[in-house]
């Protein structure tokens, strides 16, 4: 009951924030490229490059990665040479999850992030355990009498991963990618979307959001359920494609980004505008400052951020207090 | 006859700004009318604008994956498109100066499923051109609807030409009496690259020898290959007729029209190579 009251408030709160923005934007100096009215209702977002309405870019995207899922992990690979993997390594590094800590993986799409968390708790309840032996070897008997009676009560709490994902052919593929890897244990595959999440308050230890974000219609709502969804002192982490500082590079990369990329694409998955868009989106996101406003905006505490390979992707972190 | 387009360090970054400026924009008109997924921006409908360095970077790509699988007629097209150009100006202008062609250029006939009479077709004497073709998509299990839309070709007049000749294909493939198979493919690719100059006919006819046994390489290097060179070197320009208007004409009427021999050899239409 009072989780619905604070629902509806906050989503009245959500909606007169963007009632306000809308004014805003009205009062302000019109972009160059409006050249039809627009009413409250008919706001428009970017599509890469494009302007689209706003209802039109959910589904937009949905198409481009029903399009790409299949092919999905092997463009990454072709497209970062690999690089991905690293960038993705990085994020669990800089998370550290603990045995018994819960994952939401939000755009988890083929899960390639569960699958790193799961593997990293059982690693260190491993590692756990093996020191557990080594300081068990020598205990009093007293201590050793103890433990056995530790082993009817409950084992310490297992680590779970959500993957959530609007789009189904994403889930899909990840879950046969599970199959094939012999992961089972403490996976779920949800379909959601990131701007209204189907779960309570206070659920999940880490939310992460990898190469997702930049996807979503409503940033700020995404943020804002985030911050819904993790328990007080849990951790919302953010992989993203950024702005390239040094100038050199953002040459290099814009030249790879719009030569090659879509190139790739079209070789490779023959869907050539699926990664048009992608590079394009790339180029729509807010910077790296930006960004960790508008993180801090949403209610996240001590937010920080980490370059990778120059600014092509960077990895936000905020905590809810 | 392989022509590699030269690698020019122009700006790319601000020629991507640009075209990107400039798509928008027409992006912006075009969506302001229709917020559906058929607005295009381009010269066409399917049209995608690629600079020197991306249809370079598409040519070798998509090279290397048709050599790889050869089943992916998508890169063969993408092949086509992206190293056509000159062969496509050629062609275009041998159409332009043949009054039938001239006919075609500007009606743009498209053979599709759609526009064919197939009834009337079925109902048309053996021997005759519109029977054979029928009788061809049959026996081989073809259908005129699989040819890709061109992409990468950045002048509309130029598009259609390209798109003609890959419906023509089929066409070909009765007129000069040649089954689907790898043997028969390879011979068409023989003749389209003795009439068209199309790199990418070359290079399928250069490459797919490769991929044949002995016996139907023998028979490829003394009597289909020479045949259909010395007929794609006489035949007159086959973009240039409009097949839509011939189809009661008979079959060897056409090609002494065209001024295509009739093949010596017919390898047998199965499936596999």
């Amino acid at each position: 009951m009072a989780a619905s009251v604070r629902l509806l408030v906050r989503q009245a709160i959500r909606l007169s924030h963007r009632n306000i923005t809308v004014t805003a934007a009205g009062v302000s100096a019109r972009p160059p490229c409006r050249c039809f009215s627009e009413s409250a209702e008919e706001r428009s977002t970017h599509f890469g490059f494009e302007t689209v309405p706003e209802a039109e870019k959910a589904k937009r995207v949905y198409k481009v990665f029903e399009n790409v899922a299949q092919k999905y992990d092997i463009m990454n690979d072709a497209m970062s040479l690999g690089i991905h993997r690293l960038w993705k390594d990085m994020l669990l590094h800089a998370m550290h999850p603990q045995p018994g800590a819960r994952l939401l993986d939000v755009a988890g799409g083929t899960g390639d992030i569960s699958f790193r968390f799961l593997e990293y708790v059982r690693s260190q309840r491993e590692r756990q355990q093996r020191r557990a032996v080594r300081f068990g070897q020598t205990l009093s008997w007293q201590d050793i009498s103890n433990s056995y009676s530790t082993i009817e009560t409950d084992g310490p709490r297992e680590s779970t991963a959500v993957v959530c994902d609007i789009n189904k052919e994403m889930l899909k593929v990840g879950k046969e990618k599970a199959e094939s890897l012999g992961i089972i244990a403490g996976l779920s595959w949800v379909v959601g979307d990131a701007e209204e999440l189907p779960f309570d308050d206070d659920q999940f230890d880490i939310y992460t959001i990898a190469f997702g974000i930049r996807n979503v219609t409503h940033i700020d709502q995404a943020l804002q359920e985030a911050l819904r969804v993790l328990k007080p002192g849990g951790r919302f982490m953010c992989l993203e494609f950024s702005k390239v500082t040094n100038p050199l590079l953002a040459r290099l990369y814009d030249a790879y980004s719009f030569q090659m990329i879509p190139v790739l694409g079209e070789v490779i998955a023959g869907d050539w505008k699926s990664y048009q868009y992608l590079v394009e989106s790339i180029r729509k996101f807010p910077s790296q400052e930006e960004f960790k406003s508008m993180i801090e905006d949403a209610g996240f505490y001590c937010v920080q951020y980490y370059n990778f390979t120059g600014g092509v992707v960077a990895l936000h972190s905020g905590f809810k207090l | 006859m392989w022509l590699l387009i030269p690698f020019r360090w122009i700006n790319r970054r601000r020629h991507c700004f640009t075209v990107s400026k400039v798509v928008c924009v027409q992006q912006l008109h075009s969506s302001s009318t229709e917020f559906t997924n058929i607005h295009y921006d381009g010269l066409y409908p399917g049209h995608i604008p690629t600079t020197a360095v991306q249809k370079a970077l598409l040519s070798i790509g998509s090279g290397v994956a048709a050599l790889q699988n050869p089943y992916r007629h998508d890169m063969v097209a993408v092949l086509g498109e992206t190293t056509g150009h000159l062969a496509l100006i050629k062609l275009r202008d041998r159409m332009r100066n043949d009054p039938e062609g001239y006919a075609v250029l500007t009606e743009r006939p498209r053979i599709r499923l759609s526009t064919l009479d197939l009834t009337k077709m079925a109902s048309l004497p053996d021997g005759s051109f519109g029977r054979e073709y029928l009788r061809f998509l049959e026996d081989n299990d073809v259908t005129p609807d699989s040819r890709a839309d061109v992409k990468f070709v950045d002048n509309e007049e130029l598009a259609y030409v390209m798109q003609r000749y890959r419906e023509v294909h089929d066409l070909l493939h009765t007129l000069l009496g040649m089954p689907t198979n790898m043997l028969g493919e390879v011979a068409v690719k023989w003749f389209e690259a003795a009439q068209t100059g199309l790199p990418m006919c070359a290079l399928g006819a250069v490459l797919g020898p490769l991929r044949l046994n002995a016996s139907r390489l023998q028979s490829l290097f003394t009597s289909l290959g020479p045949w259909a060179l010395q007929s794609g070197r006489r035949a007159r320009c086959v973009l240039s007729i409009f097949y839509e208007r011939r189809w009661e004409q008979s079959l060897e009427d056409l090609r002494l029209e065209l001024n295509i021999e009739p093949p010596p050899v017919i390898p047998k239409a199965k499936k596999k190579t």
